[in-house]
């Protein structure tokens, strides 16, 4: 099977039906926010969601993650986490899914993250198709993250009464065969399922004044751009543009010593490069100082340095980090003005 | 399961997990600096190359980036020199002959070697910088017949800050290398030169085309020594820097040692001048905008 179908009511006995599979996470609302929280029951989740505050990036790429244990005296060194959870995400948007695309090809270059991958391999990840713009901070639709291209094992579209179910792997295949509600698509399902993905299509537009070939562009010149400049004046320097990007993954590592002083984890923690500190050394040189070369960097690292490297922006177009700005920076102006070439306000 | 043992072994081997070696040596050199002869456990070669580094991990404090400062033509053991800075480097000065460390690595490119073979060299060390060029030094004295023409300028504070005191001696009296130091101010038993570094470059007598000239030091020296090897007409691609940054992994993932798009600890820390150049408004003034 590679299509299939699952009537709206029906959704709930799916769901308790995945809950032996592992813990299962999915987007719930909080004040006027989203997060991704653990559910128990279907109907705690709000499937109409814009982006959460974090990404799902908390589970396999947690905030704080062990690496090492370790005994100062005699030395010696152990496996930090014994076992890695089976887990579930559910109604993951496909601009996040890209956000995880984007940290496989991270933690599997060489010397891939044990961790990292030790995750992944536990996860399974039910994608939820966005039909339409989540809020006007979005910037899905220049990068091509609105439309699904693989890297999940279930994707759900929502056709109205059912919802179609795209399997794209072994493990998603597991959660759909043998279920007598969930039944094989057929040519009518099909058609509605492509219709409703042409009217899909009309909604979304390159929310940039230009085409990713004239961003590119763009970048290989910008530099030198006033706009870092201007970027570097407003900027407060917060870290929350970076805190909350399904596609950073810079971090820390520390050792902390248990109360015997003796034993010890290390474990690495999210750190930002809008930080201070991020590139200074003990001497006090700082090899990235200045807010404006700080803002830069973060821009190229989504948009040139990972295409170098990777072959692959490192934006999702999510919105997040225009959403949480102190200093209400818009990801799609800055973008809009280093095309533009003028001087921003 | 269809994952192949190598996938398997990814998962369970960290490359986060420090070897266990033993400090074999440890001596204060200077005020700031200590020595130290570290042995892997098991006596296991670390299998480096010049110009490469580890991260010397000390349990409860931390890791710091440092030179190897030994040859890797000598395997049973290799040398670090630490000076005291923070948190880890102070802790690090605590340890004597005896006691344990964690290694990891070794990381970084090193010094391009192959390309340097048969060439004549001119190594130019300030202050700390003689700690990673040291590793390159012996191993060129170690295979002089292949390298043409080696000549050494060593700069230092005052003659109380030079480290490797004895070696440089041995190198002084050797008669098939040039060698020549200055320091910034002299002491009463100072015989030598008085002055900066690049004061010492106009006198050496070079065939650039067949040179690779290598200078390792405080950032702000970068800048007038390139000058001086621009002024005598060495390519740009046969200047060779070996660059600090802030570092915490050594893996290429934490992105503390980024400088543009590139890892300094697993493209560099060694790096031509051309590839410095390509790297402006990200690399210190020093150290490109010449
Ligand atoms: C490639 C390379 C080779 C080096 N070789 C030597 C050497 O041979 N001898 C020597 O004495 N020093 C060397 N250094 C510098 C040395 O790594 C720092 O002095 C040391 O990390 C300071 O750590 P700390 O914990 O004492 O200082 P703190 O100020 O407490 O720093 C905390 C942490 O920040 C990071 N950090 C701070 N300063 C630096 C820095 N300058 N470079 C990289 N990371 C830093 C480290 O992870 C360090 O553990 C080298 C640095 C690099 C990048
Ligand atoms: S840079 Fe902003 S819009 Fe792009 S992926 Fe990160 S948080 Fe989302
Ligand atoms: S969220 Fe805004 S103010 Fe905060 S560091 Fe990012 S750009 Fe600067
Ligand atoms: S030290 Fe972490 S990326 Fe280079």
């Amino acid at each position: 099977m590679k299509y299939a179908i699952i009537n709206r009511m029906d959704m709930g006995r799916w769901f308790d039906s995945l809950k032996d599979r592992g813990k299962i996470y999915g987007p719930k609302k909080k004040e006027s926010a989203y997060v991704f929280r653990p559910i128990q029951e279907f109907e705690e989740m709000s499937l109409k969601y814009i982006p959460t505050i974090l990404p799902p990036k908390k589970y396999y790429f947690p905030q704080k993650e062990f690496l090492l244990k370790f005994k100062i005296n005699p030395f010696s060194t152990g496996k930090a986490i014994r076992e890695f959870e089976e887990f579930i995400l559910f109604g993951v948007h496909t601009c996040d899914i890209a956000g995880i695309q984007c940290m496989d090809v991270v933690f599997n270059e060489k010397p891939a993250d044990p961790n990292y991958l030790n995750r992944k391999e536990k996860m399974t990840i039910i994608g939820l198709e966005c039909m339409d713009y989540c809020d006007k901070y979005a910037s899905c639709a220049a990068v091509g993250t609105h439309v699904y291209k693989g890297g999940y094992d279930i994707m759900l579209t929502d056709l109205g009464d059912e919802y179609a179910i795209h399997i794209n792997s072994e493990k998603g295949d597991k959660l759909v065969t043998g279920k007598k509600y969930i039944r094989e698509m057929n040519a009518k399902d099909k058609e509605k399922l492509n219709k409703a993905f042409e009217e899909k299509l009309k909604k979304f537009n390159n929310e940039f004044d230009g085409d990713m070939e004239r961003i590119d562009k763009a970048f290989e010149k910008g530099f030198f751009s006033p706009v870092w400049k201007d970027l570097g004046a407003r900027c407060v320097g917060c870290t929350n543009c970076t805190a909350v990007c399904p596609t950073c993954y810079c971090f820390d590592v520390v050792d902390e010593v248990s109360l015997n002083l003796n034993d010890g984890d290390r474990y690495r923690v999210w750190n930002y490069c809008q930080m201070d500190d991020f590139a200074k050394v003990s001497t006090g040189e700082d090899f990235r100082a200045g807010r404006d070369a700080r803002q830069r960097h973060r821009y190229y690292r989504k948009f040139k340095y990972s295409v170098q490297k990777y072959n692959k922006y490192f934006c999702t177009g999510c919105g997040r980090c225009t959403r949480t700005c102190m200093a209400k920076i818009s990801l799609v102006e800055t973008i809009n003005q280093l095309l533009s070439g003028k001087e921003a306000k | 399961m269809k994952y192949d043992q190598a996938f398997q072994e990814i998962l369970s081997a960290s490359p986060y997990r420090p070897m266990k070696a033993k400090i074999v040596k440890a001596n204060k050199v200077t005020e700031h600096e200590k020595f130290f002869r570290i042995e892997l456990e098991g006596k296991k070669e670390l299998g480096h190359l010049p110009g490469q580094f580890v991260q010397a991990s000390l349990f409860g404090y931390g890791e710091a980036p440092i030179s190897i400062c030994s040859s890797s033509t000598q395997k049973e053991y290799f040398d670090l020199t630490v000076r005291k800075l923070g948190t880890v480097t102070s802790a690090l000065h605590k340890l004597e002959s005896g006691d344990t460390i964690g290694i990891r690595g070794p990381f970084g490119n090193g010094f391009p070697l192959d390309k340097m073979l048969g060439n004549n060299i001119l190594i130019v060390a300030g202050g700390l910088g003689i700690v990673p060029l040291r590793s390159l030094i012996q191993y060129i004295l170690d295979k002089r017949k292949d390298f043409g023409e080696v000549q050494i300028l060593l700069g230092c504070k005052t003659p109380k800050d030079m480290l490797f005191g004895d070696e440089i001696a041995s190198w002084q009296k050797r008669a098939d290398i040039k060698f020549n130091c200055t320091v910034d101010k002299a002491d009463p038993d100072w015989k030598g030169n008085v002055g900066l570094i690049t004061s010492l470059i106009p006198g050496v007598t070079i065939r650039p085309k067949q040179t690779y000239a290598v200078v390792v030091g405080p950032p702000i020296m970068y800048k007038f020594v390139i000058l001086e090897f621009l002024k005598k007409e060495i390519p740009a691609r046969q200047i060779i820097v070996s660059l600090e940054r802030k570092m915490k992994c050594g893996l290429g993932k934490c992105g503390h040692c980024q400088i543009r798009n590139v890892y300094v600890c697993q493209c560099g820390p060694v790096f031509t001048f051309e590839q410095l150049r390509e790297m402006e408004g990200e690399c210190h003034e020093g150290e490109c905008h010449v």
